[in-house]
């Protein structure tokens, strides 16, 4: 046991990209060598930009994607070497939440028939100790128990995002990843799907992976961050540090893009994202970089540091950023909202 | 529910009644004299025409025809055949089994091939299988029935023998006699059905795999083939068992080229020889009940529809 909940290390995956005639004409590099490690009870935080490839990642780390190369552990145990039938029975462990809840539960299934199919699967308990234990997950996830033989259908997007919650930590799994799990709902419904994962991170000691776009949502719950692009990670650290010293330009530049920053400061990220498939050589956030130098393009940064780790050659040498100006961002409207609504629900 | 069964009914007795009088009409626009024809030999002589006309009603304007017919039908009097002197209804009812069991047989032979082969292929998208399957499939889209009828014909009948090459023996007179007259008229009409199929169960698969509830059941720890067949297939089915109801209709309403071919005696070939012998109320009371059997299977199709998608159900 390593005493980590996770493992990735050096995961890499290419999609190969074909042309008209299905000859491979190259591949979207889409996670590009990555490894990050979740303590039980810990939140880590993945950001970056909409295809840098957070999500597969997320994927990846589960094994619903196979990855090209790297090692996945979960729980020291190494999920890329088991075979199909010991990794099914190893599922129970690591579970994921969806970004959509309008199209994460099957449309056909009651509640109860979703919830209770990891049971089936992961236990040996009976019909009525399995319904037993479905309505107790409901209860616990804020929803009345008589709601188990209704359809998804039926449901509000958070009450729907509740459900999902409740499939998820049906097996008491130790892992958690959240893909954009709250980034569907309205705010308010947002700060009360939070609080019941941060409660249910905390009582369970759950490892949760948050892979998000929305800084004040991972402001709010982090305790480490990832900053990704174009499939790498460019910055790892305590959250607290990111926002306060962020020591990568695209961090900078990510964490100055959130409204409210006060743009006078703003470094603004020139130009788009290029393509995953011809990543440039080099760093590859270079060309779009304001500090850049002739080293950039030529030699690719290490991810260097301890426990604040950055994969730039300036690192240090740049001028200090503004810091993360919380009082601004949505992250302090979640704080006041989430406050809000815990006393409403105690 | 009730209201809205009450409502789908309102529907089907308009589109009957529009239906039926476009029929009607639409005889009168047809070239050739019913009279002519019914008089034979004695096609010179205008007293027997006359006679033959004022006897039919065919000298009265097409509205009191129209309203003559319809009432007796609304009693359930289809009239009589002008050519064969029998009751409509009779001929009907004569055909019906027939036909019942022609599509029957071909609609189970379209399931048993058209889903799986939807299922194995989107499972399989882009592997050799898949572009197997699709390219029989597109065969048996793109394949005439006729032609596909006759070269069934010459292989299994001429060539080895096996089969009888026309012909109808009736289900309750010889059982197995009767399934060797309708196999290859079943297959012919089935793979066509089928193909249909296979096409949209692969793509409603295709797209049900994709989703996020897909995931969410492989990442329970669900054997692949249990994923496939609950979670994907299971909603996959919802546009299927719509368009499989539809298409049953259609097989129902009887196949006039290849019962032609077969020489089965069914309600294509009753329709076919009805409307060149210009005998109309056979023609009118077959596409009445062939219309009545299509409605109420699309009604059929809306209701399986709810009852395989709850989303369906609270409207």
């Amino acid at each position: 046991m390593t005493g980590y909940a996770l493992e990735l290390a050096g995961i890499r995956r290419h999609f190969p990209v074909r042309d008209a005639l299905g000859r491979p004409k190259g591949a979207v590099r889409a996670v590009d060598g990555v490894s990050l490690r979740v303590a039980p009870g810990e939140v880590l935080a993945i950001v970056g930009e909409s295809g840098c490839g957070k999500s597969t990642l997320g994927r990846l780390a589960l094994r619903l994607l196979e990855p090209d190369e790297g090692n996945v552990q979960v729980l020291g145990q190494e999920w890329t070497a088991l075979s199909p039938r010991a990794l099914r029975a190893a599922r129970r462990d690591a579970q994921m939440i969806f970004q959509d809840p309008f199209a994460s539960l099957d449309p056909r299934m009651t509640v109860a028939a979703a919830i209770e199919e990891p049971l089936i699967l992961h236990t040996r308990l009976s019909r009525a100790e399995r319904l037993k234990r479905v309505h107790e997950l409901l209860a616990r996830v804020g929803l009345r128990p008589e709601t188990a033989v209704r359809y998804p259908h039926e449901f509000s997007g958070g009450q729907r995002q509740r459900i999902a919650i409740a499939r998820a930590i049906a097996s008491n799994p130790r892992i958690v990843i959240g893909d954009e799990p709250v980034s569907a709902l309205d705010v308010s419904v947002q700060a009360q799907v939070l609080n019941l994962l941060m409660d249910l991170i905390r009582e369970m000691g759950l490892a949760f992976i948050l892979i998000s776009h929305d800084l004040g949502v991972v402001r709010h719950v982090a305790d480490r961050v990832a900053v990704m692009y174009l499939g790498r990670i460019v910055e790892e650290g305590p959250a607290a540090g990111i926002f306060a010293a962020p020591a990568h330009p695209y961090t900078r530049a990510l964490l100055a893009a959130v409204p409210g920053q006060g743009a006078a400061e703003a470094e603004p990220i020139r130009g788009e994202m290029p393509s995953p498939i011809a990543p440039p050589p080099g760093c590859r956030f270079h060309t779009r970089c304001p500090f850049a130098v002739a080293r950039c393009s030529a030699e690719t940064p290490e991810l260097l540091g301890t426990t604040h780790k950055v994969a730039c050659h300036l690192a240090g040498e740049l001028p200090p950023a503004a810091p993360f100006a919380e009082a601004h961002t949505g992250g302090e409207r979640l704080s006041r909202l989430a406050a809000h609504f815990h006393r409403e629900e105690a | 529910m009730a209201r809205w069964f009450l409502r789908r009914l309102g529907q089907i007795l308009p589109t009957l009644l529009i239906l039926s009088f476009g029929i009607f009409a639409l005889q009168q626009l047809m070239p050739g004299d019913p009279a002519l024809i019914l008089a034979g030999e004695d096609r010179g002589d205008p007293e027997v025409l006359a006679q033959i006309r004022a006897e039919l009603m065919l000298d009265r304007p097409l509205l009191e025809q129209y309203f003559h017919w319809l009432g007796r039908v609304l009693v359930g009097d289809f009239g009589f055949s002008w050519r064969i002197r029998e009751p409509v209804s009779q001929l009907i009812l004569s055909k019906l089994p027939v036909t019942a069991q022609l599509a029957s047989m071909s609609f189970l032979i379209a399931l048993v091939i058209g889903i799986p082969a939807g299922v194995l292929s989107a499972v399989w998208k882009d592997k050799p299988a898949d572009w197997g399957i699709n390219a029989v499939a597109l065969f048996g889209i793109s394949t005439p029935n006729f032609w596909l009828g006759i070269m069934m014909i010459m292989f299994f009948s001429v060539h080895l023998g096996w089969l009888p090459p026309s012909g109808y023996v009736p289900l309750w007179e010889d059982p197995v006699q009767s399934l060797a007259t309708t196999i290859m008229p079943a297959f012919v009409l089935g793979t066509g059905v089928a193909s249909v199929l296979m096409r949209h169960t692969r793509a409603a698969m295709l797209t049900a795999l994709a989703q996020d509830y897909v995931r969410t059941a492989r990442a329970k720890g669900l054997m692949e083939r249990v994923v496939v067949a609950r979670h994907a297939l299971r909603n996959a089915l919802i546009p299927v068992v719509t368009l499989g109801t539809i298409e049953f209709g259609r097989l129902l309403a009887g196949a006039v080229l290849t019962e032609q071919i077969f020489s089965i005696p069914g309600f294509g070939k009753l329709v076919v020889d009805a409307v060149f012998n210009r005998d109309y109320p056979v023609v009118q009371g077959v596409v009445l009940v062939t219309a009545l059997i299509f409605v109420t299977l699309s009604l059929v199709a809306d209701i399986l529809a709810m009852l395989v998608n709850p989303r369906l159900r609270a409207a």
